[in-house]
């Protein structure tokens, strides 16, 4: 009964969905006000009915049911329940649901958030999120199912995939799935502009606040997952440029973009068609990141099953979706009117930069992450493109960013003083080649390379301040007065501060762990001690465990620094009986100076363990940049003028409820 | 800005394109993501000598490829896939083709338990205990079966355990191929 329910309510859903995605935008181009007020009450319709039919798949996997074939395949009684609720999404069928549910939530908040907005652009917004949202109940009910029933009903399930039972895992996909569908409302704007033709502040506010809501959750969805392969696939690595990786660091670097030039068309009137451009193309993007992982064309970590069936569906959904959004824009664009002029020295004009590099740098990965599949289509050869390619070709282009990301944030609008802004960053340049001395004194030549990269990140994180200082006067007024001045300060500023911080903090992370990470591979018998990072590890042997669906086998190495003991390390080799596959739990013990990252191997003759030790310096701050990156970005949200138009709706309800 | 626009309405167009012949060849049969084509392909053979499983027997060698077409197969007593594959092998071996065996790091008494219970379909059979052997012959997986030629040349890499489909569709063309 459960999954008719669901299956129902998702074709309930359909036809809502297609008359959204129809009648709102028939009534803004005939100006008829009971169109368009249609938009609304179907947008919150269309979330309530999807949402059911997702509540209708979670509860089937709550219960077990076995008569729905998803559950077979994914779930297992013996699972713990937080990962029977992960197996939802842990799927194909499942995790398109997830993104559907997502997308017709966000047009549903467009719908009760959106009373600001001039009427026919909310109607045609939520037209076009109609319209989308039609598209992709439709592939899931024509060609990913997932309440197909299965006759006779099995007594068990085939369980998830263990790699995927993990914490970080679980909350990893609908953080993406959030950034991902979260352009989407930006994308259904950006159209909506082309066809009325007209961009106005109001436009430009929403667009940023969705574009940073939608850039927050991408950044911590992809820290998640990185964050998950470090620790639980036992590698050491914590990034793979694995083609599945990339699909969501392409939309992270234009929506990045997207980012930077919505505040020029807040703030300046200016970049309107390009942002519109940029918009279109980051869901395009977040398209084809779907596309890629859901057809499994691209042969990863991720792939849950070769389907070009389904691959062929999502193949048409972005040709029609992103085809006819350039279309439409290159017909279109041209009759949106841009103000604003700007000289080349001025903070447009570093935007611009931003905009350019981060876009060549998203193609750039791009191309690596397709050429294989490109060659493989046209010639039949096979490749693989791997760190190197990205290390000569992605990296130079961002460094330019990394550097101008300081230089930018004090220009200026409109026209800017290049060498004003040197005086002012004396102290960041010093500090800069004090950095870049002392590590090349340090370690000589040969790694100036990453005496060069620490340096970058001393003049990110210094500059930055060196603009925290300047606007609050630190040091020529009292301290008190600093204070009173930090309060006022704009909500957007100090999330700059925080997100720019944060990436020199990320800069720090990657060139410290990927340069001078320790590495050691060896054979072990009980009581073999070896060191590695200023830690003495003491092999202790092995022991049988068993959890509630596996059973293994933990290591044990006493962790020692200067003689103390400071842990107990215990690696686990673990296997699921139920899904037939093993799994290696690193046993970790972190800290901010680095973790010490401990792998079980094989036994060999005579009682002997393979073990794999890495001491992975500042690894950590890689993931605390990429929070704190997300965190500047919450604080940026929270910013007066962006909150502005809730705001003023709350206070008009108080008004007249106090009159 | 309108002629701006043609370079991503073009990528798009190149791209899908592109995207879409690939599923098609994936579609209809014509590419496999699990083909891994291997770098010996018409090289000859990589050169070992391997002792029996048990120290009974001759073991095998290199030398014994030479001047009769023949397979190599790859497996372990421990692997599943290899248990899947073994009546293949067995038919192969009962319509007179010559399979040798390459037994990856295995317990001797567990590797003749297997051949005992399950049929040897192998008409010599090495122990590659280290492994090295295996990793010379450019192994990804297990089990793997290649197809030698009389001079000695590897013709054919099939990874995984081989199918009836396999066995008709791709093993036995390429071994009557190189009959004749």
């Amino acid at each position: 009964m459960i999954a008719e329910t669901g299956q129902f309510t998702l074709a309930l859903a359909l036809i809502i969905a297609v008359v959204q995605g129809t009648l709102p935008l028939a009534g803004a181009v005939q100006n008829n006000s009971r169109l368009m007020a249609l938009g609304s009450s179907s947008a919150t319709s269309l979330f309530f009915c999807v949402l059911a039919s997702f509540g209708c798949l979670i509860i089937a996997f709550v219960v077990s049911d076995f008569s729905v074939f998803n559950v077979v395949q994914n779930s297992h009684t013996n699972k713990p329940m937080i990962y029977k609720i992960s197996g939802v999404w842990g799927n194909h069928e499942g995790s398109m649901l997830l993104w559907v549910t997502i997308l017709t939530l966000f047009g549903a908040s467009v719908a009760v958030f959106g009373k600001n907005l001039p009427d026919s652009l909310r109607a045609t917004v939520l037209s076009i999120q109609g319209l989308l949202s039609a598209s992709f109940i439709a592939f899931i009910l024509f060609a990913s199912n997932p309440f197909l029933r299965l006759d006779p009903a099995p007594l068990e399930g085939q369980g998830l995939n263990p790699i995927l039972q993990d914490p970080g895992l679980a909350f990893h996909p609908p953080f993406l799935y959030i950034g991902y569908v979260g352009f989407s409302i930006v994308f259904s704007f950006a159209v909506a502009a082309l066809i009325e033709g007209k961009v106005d502040p109001a436009w430009a506010r929403w667009v940023r606040t969705w574009t940073l809501a939608a850039w927050c959750s991408l950044t911590i969805g992809i820290a998640l997952g990185s964050w998950w392969a470090y620790y639980e696939l036992g590698w050491g690595g914590w990034w793979f440029w694995d083609p599945v990786e990339n699909a969501s660091l392409i939309p992270w670097l234009i929506g990045t973009a997207l980012l930077h030039s919505a505040i020029v068309v807040e703030k300046r009137d200016a970049l309107k068609s390009w942002t519109i451009l940029l918009a279109i193309l980051t869901f395009s993007m977040s398209l084809l990141g779907t596309f890629l992982v859901r057809s499994g064309i691209l042969t990863s970590v991720h792939t849950f099953a070769t389907d070009p069936e389904r691959g062929v569906f999502i193949l048409i959904l972005l040709i029609l979706i992103s085809g006819s959004a350039l279309i439409l824009y290159a017909f279109r664009a041209s009759s949106i009117r841009t103000g604003g002029f700007f000289s080349p020295i001025s903070r447009e004009a570093a935007l611009i930069f931003n905009n350019l590099l981060l876009t060549t740098g998203a193609a750039v990965v791009l191309l690596g992450t397709l050429y294989p599949l490109f060659l493989d289509a046209l010639y039949g050869a096979k490749v693989s493109v791997g760190p190197p390619f990205y290390n000569a070709t992605f990296l130079p282009i961002m460094a330019p960013v990394l550097v101008a990301c300081v230089i930018g944030s004090m220009l200026s609008w409109k026209r800017g003083d290049l060498a004003g802004v040197f005086g002012r960053l004396k102290a960041a340049i010093i500090v800069t080649l004090v950095v870049v001395f002392i590590i090349t004194l340090l370690n000589g030549s040969s790694d100036f390379l990453v005496a060069l990269a620490l340096g970058v990140a001393a003049w990110i994180i210094i500059g930055t301040l060196v603009q925290v200082s300047e606007r609050l006067n630190l040091l020529n007024i009292p301290l008190y007065k600093s204070v009173y001045r930090a309060k006022n300060l704009p909500r957007a500023f100090w999330g700059m501060v925080v997100a720019h911080s944060a990436l020199g903090i990320l800069v720090i992370g990657i060139t410290i762990s990927s340069a001078w990470r320790v590495e050691q591979i060896q054979l072990m018998k009980s009581g073999d001690k070896i060191s590695a990072g200023g830690y003495t590890l003491t092999f202790s042997g092995t022991i049988p465990i068993s959890g509630p669906n596996y059973t293994g086998i933990q290591g044990k190495f006493k962790v020692e620094r200067n003689g103390e003991e400071v842990t107990v390390l215990k690696p686990e080799k673990r296997s699921y009986p139920a899904e037939k596959n093993q799994t290696t739990e690193a046993g970790i013990l972190s800290t901010i100076s680095g973790d010490l990252y401990t792998v079980l191997g094989e036994m060999s003759d005579n009682e002997e363990w393979s073990t794999r030790i890495y001491f992975n310096p500042m690894v950590n701050w890689i993931w605390i940049g990429a929070f704190l990156m997300a965190f500047g970005g919450l604080i940026s949200l929270t910013d007066r003028r962006l909150r502005f138009g809730i705001w003023q709706r709350f206070s008009k309800k108080f008004v007249r409820k106090a009159v | 800005m309108r002629n701006a626009v043609v370079i991503p309405i073009f990528t798009l167009l190149v791209l899908s394109g592109i995207l879409g012949l690939y599923l098609w060849q994936i579609g209809t049969g014509q590419k496999s993501l699990n083909y891994l084509p291997s770098a010996l392909i018409d090289k000859p053979a990589p050169k070992f000598i391997l002792p029996p499983i048990n120290n009974d027997g001759e073991g095998f060698s290199t030398e014994m490829l030479y001047g009769k077409i023949s397979l190599v197969n790859i497996w372990a007593s421990w692997c599943i896939p290899c248990r899947a594959e073994h009546p293949f092998l067995m038919e192969l071996a009962r319509n007179g083709f010559t399979i040798y065996g390459i037994n990856y790091k295995d317990e001797p008494k567990n590797a003749d338990r297997f051949l005992q219970v399950l049929g040897n379909p192998y008409l010599a059979v090495g122990a590659d205990s280290s492994g090295l052997t295996s990793i010379d012959w450019g192994v990804y997986g297990y089990p793997e079966t290649f197809i030698i030629d009389r001079r000695g040349y590897i013709r054919y890499r099939h990874v995984g355990p081989i199918s009836a489909t396999d066995l008709s569709n791709k093993i036995l063309p390429i071994l009557r191929r190189l009959k004749n």
